[in-house]
């Protein structure tokens, strides 16, 4: 049986806020296979070209018959548990903070036997499980094995938490709630148990759709904040940077221009000031504060979700600098991820395809409608993932990305 | 030598009045702030930059002795001038642009049109002929090279909600209606015509003929336009003088300006600092 997530208490303000720890995270560069599928949210081991054979751990040639043509191939990940261990005391200073800690031998069906974090709901051994990869707090690829049928409080084990970023009970920002998308996440939010959102809106002046329904929802607190000016953003992160587990940038300018089809600098400059240095500005003002707050209780800061575009990977020359704009804040975001890392913050990027919206007005079905999107970010904050691609065209693209970047290149400029 | 002490110039008893205070001088110009609204087009269109700050350095590792800043801002930010070469009408006339206008032009007398009365009643009033004629018939004929002001206490909106006023038809602000801008150019020979509210024009100028007319006219005929003011109610009817000064920007068609007016020591209360707009928080 696994205790429901109850309503924490209040912090205590004058308590020391416990500075956050990682489990450990060195990495052979062979084992960096697994924590780059576990980022995508994807279970894979090494299985060698030549014999077929699955292995675990990672390694640079296969054990069997020594061949060094490995491929990273997706497991099903069933198997049975053959032993646990609860471990009571560590040296290790993150698990020492954290025990009891259960661990489970498990036979993979594939062939290995691997070590395994063990959610609670697993029977004990014998048993059949489900190995899948997480990412850990300090950003690598573990593996944990799950039940295999769904029991109750599935996501409130304690283990598999250290591992997610789930926004029941916690706070969040939601930097930009004047487009559809920003509501859309404000209410995905709200339905999966957030407990506050903030949502940001620049230029208050102009009243935007909407805004009578989401000013109405209990949860929300609307602030003034814009990314472009970065005395709005200092002010909004010394009132409740403090506070912030999870900040969503869904902030974005994206106007529908190439180089030749709109004379001057401006739009394209207007594009980089919020998509790039608005990222800058945020990451400046709250990244620190929720570095610091990475293991503050049961709702520490737990994530950073970025709304980049498929777009980045590779230009789509009639949105051009649009797309340009969301390369910078992609690289940008790497930076931040590894700066956040220390502080087990998970930095998430999601790479729509075309957005439903006014700015894609011209382009044909299929695009991704806001409450999709939001399920979408929802989803990768309780997988825990690092990277999503939701919609038909972003998978497409992705897959194509990945299998030959140049010929996508040809293929979009076409 | 004694002959000279007699009789002053008239600047030396300019500088003597601003000292003893009889001749006081009013801020008209609102706090470059970035939550100062700017003017807002479809978004389809170009836009003109909100204020906005940098810091570079304050005593610390980016510089250990000294404070300052980088600031950012359109031609048309904030209290500012607006040259011939803004509108259309104006882009060919001669000396046009904010770098080659008239200096002369910058400092002269101002006509202050009290129309707090109509724009609090009605958002989208329109200052007529009429309305001008009237004023005159009290304070006198508005003379030739003089600045005409309309007053509506519109800076007194420190909330950019009611100061911009927008609506599902836009944006409602008070402005000139188009015979007043004629009349003021062809009857009066005005220098320029300023504003309280975010343009010359009213909010809803886009539906008059020509769209803009003040705009359109003021600058097609080599005229200036100030918007943004503030403190026009500080200012007497007639009597001040004001300084519109523009930086000047190599062919410019505009400038965020400090604009001041000097006026009698003994008309008017105290001048006070320029109330800043504040964001809802």
């Amino acid at each position: 049986m696994i205790a429901p997530l109850g309503r924490p208490k209040r912090k205590n303000p004058i308590l020391r806020t416990r500075l956050p720890l990682l489990p450990p995270w060195a990495r052979s560069r062979a084992a960096l296979g697994l924590t780059a599928a576990a980022a995508l949210g994807r279970f894979e081991l090494q299985v060698c070209a030549h014999c077929g054979a699955v292995q675990y751990p990672p390694r640079e040639a296969c054990h069997r018959c020594l061949s060094d043509v490995l491929e990273w191939r997706e497991q099903s990940g069933s198997g049975e548990l053959i032993s646990s261990t609860t471990v009571h005391h560590s040296h290790d200073l993150f698990f020492r903070e954290r025990v009891p800690w259960r661990l489970g031998l498990v036979r993979l069906d594939a062939g290995p036997t691997v070590v395994a974090h063990l959610h609670a709901g697993c029977a004990p051994a014998p048993s059949r499980v489900r190995v899948d990869a997480r990412l850990d707090k300090s950003g690598q690829g573990v593996l944990l094995a799950f039940p295999i049928d769904e029991v109750p409080n599935m996501a409130d084990d304690l283990e598999l938490r250290e591992m997610t970023c789930d926004p029941k009970f916690r706070k969040v920002l939601v930097t930009d709630g004047k487009t559809a998308v920003g509501q859309a996440v404000v209410r995905a939010l709200i339905a999966a148990g957030a407990d506050l959102v903030w949502v940001g809106y620049a230029e208050p002046w102009k009243r935007f759709p909407g805004f009578a329904q989401i000013e109405a929802l209990p949860q929300v607190s609307l602030l003034p904040l814009d990314l472009t000016d970065s005395q709005s953003v200092k002010q909004i992160a010394a009132e409740i940077g403090g506070r912030v587990d999870i900040l969503i940038n869904t902030a974005e300018v994206h106007r529908a221009h190439g180089i030749a089809s709109r004379s001057g600098v401006e739009a394209a400059r207007a594009e980089m000031d919020v998509n790039y240095f608005g990222l800058l500005r945020l990451a400046q003002e709250f990244g620190p504060a929720m570095r610091g707050r990475g293991a503050d209780g049961q709702s520490s800061a737990t994530a950073w979700v970025n709304l980049l575009s498929i777009y980045a990977l590779s230009n789509y020359p009639p949105h051009g600098t649009f797309s340009a704009s969301k390369a910078a804040a992609l690289s940008l975001s790497q930076c931040l991820r590894a700066e956040m890392r220390a502080g087990g913050v998970r930095v998430i990027n999601a790479f729509p395809g075309p957005i439903d919206d006014e700015w894609n007005q011209m382009l044909p079905p299929p695009k991704l409608g806001p409450d999709a999107l939001a399920k979408a970010l929802v989803k990768a904050l309780r997988d825990g993932v690092e990277d999503i691609y939701p919609g038909d065209v972003a998978q497409e693209w992705f897959a194509r990305w990945q299998e030959n970047p140049k010929i996508l290149e040809r293929e979009v400029s076409a | 030598m004694s002959a000279k002490r007699t009789a002053a110039s008239p600047l030396e008893s300019l500088a003597a009045d601003l000292v003893s205070g009889r001749i006081r001088v009013v801020d008209l110009t609102q706090t470059l702030a970035p939550e100062f609204p700017q003017i807002a087009l479809p978004p389809e269109f170009g836009q003109c930059w909100p204020f906005r700050i940098e810091e570079v350095s304050r005593y610390d590792e980016r510089g250990p002795a000294w404070y300052w800043n980088n600031f950012s801002c359109g031609e048309h930010t904030g209290t500012h001038f607006d040259a011939p070469i803004h509108w259309v009408s104006g882009r060919d006339l001669p000396n046009n642009a904010t770098d080659t206008v008239p200096v002369q032009h910058l400092i002269g007398a101002a006509c202050v049109i009290d129309c707090s009365a109509q724009a609090s009643a009605d958002p989208d009033f329109l200052l007529t002929t009429d309305h001008v004629l009237r004023w005159e018939t009290v304070h006198g004929r508005i003379p030739a090279r003089a600045w005409v002001l309309m007053r509506t206490d519109w800076s007194k909106r420190t909330d950019p909600v009611a100061y911009q006023n927008y609506d599902e038809t836009g944006q409602h602000t008070p402005g000139p209606a188009t015979d007043v801008v004629r009349f003021l150019i062809d009857e009066r020979d005005v220098t320029g015509f300023g504003s309280e509210a975010i343009g010359t024009d009213a909010g809803q100028g886009y539906h008059l003929k020509p769209p803009y007319p003040c705009h359109y006219f003021m600058h097609g005929s080599g005229r200036y336009g100030l918007q943004c003011l503030t403190n026009l109610d500080q200012l007497p009817p007639t009597g001040a003088v004001i300084f519109c000064a523009p930086l000047k920007i190599k062919n410019g068609s505009g400038s965020p300006i400090r604009a001041l007016a000097l006026v009698p020591g003994s008309s008017a209360g105290a001048a006070q600092p320029s109330r800043r707009l504040r964001g809802k928080v």
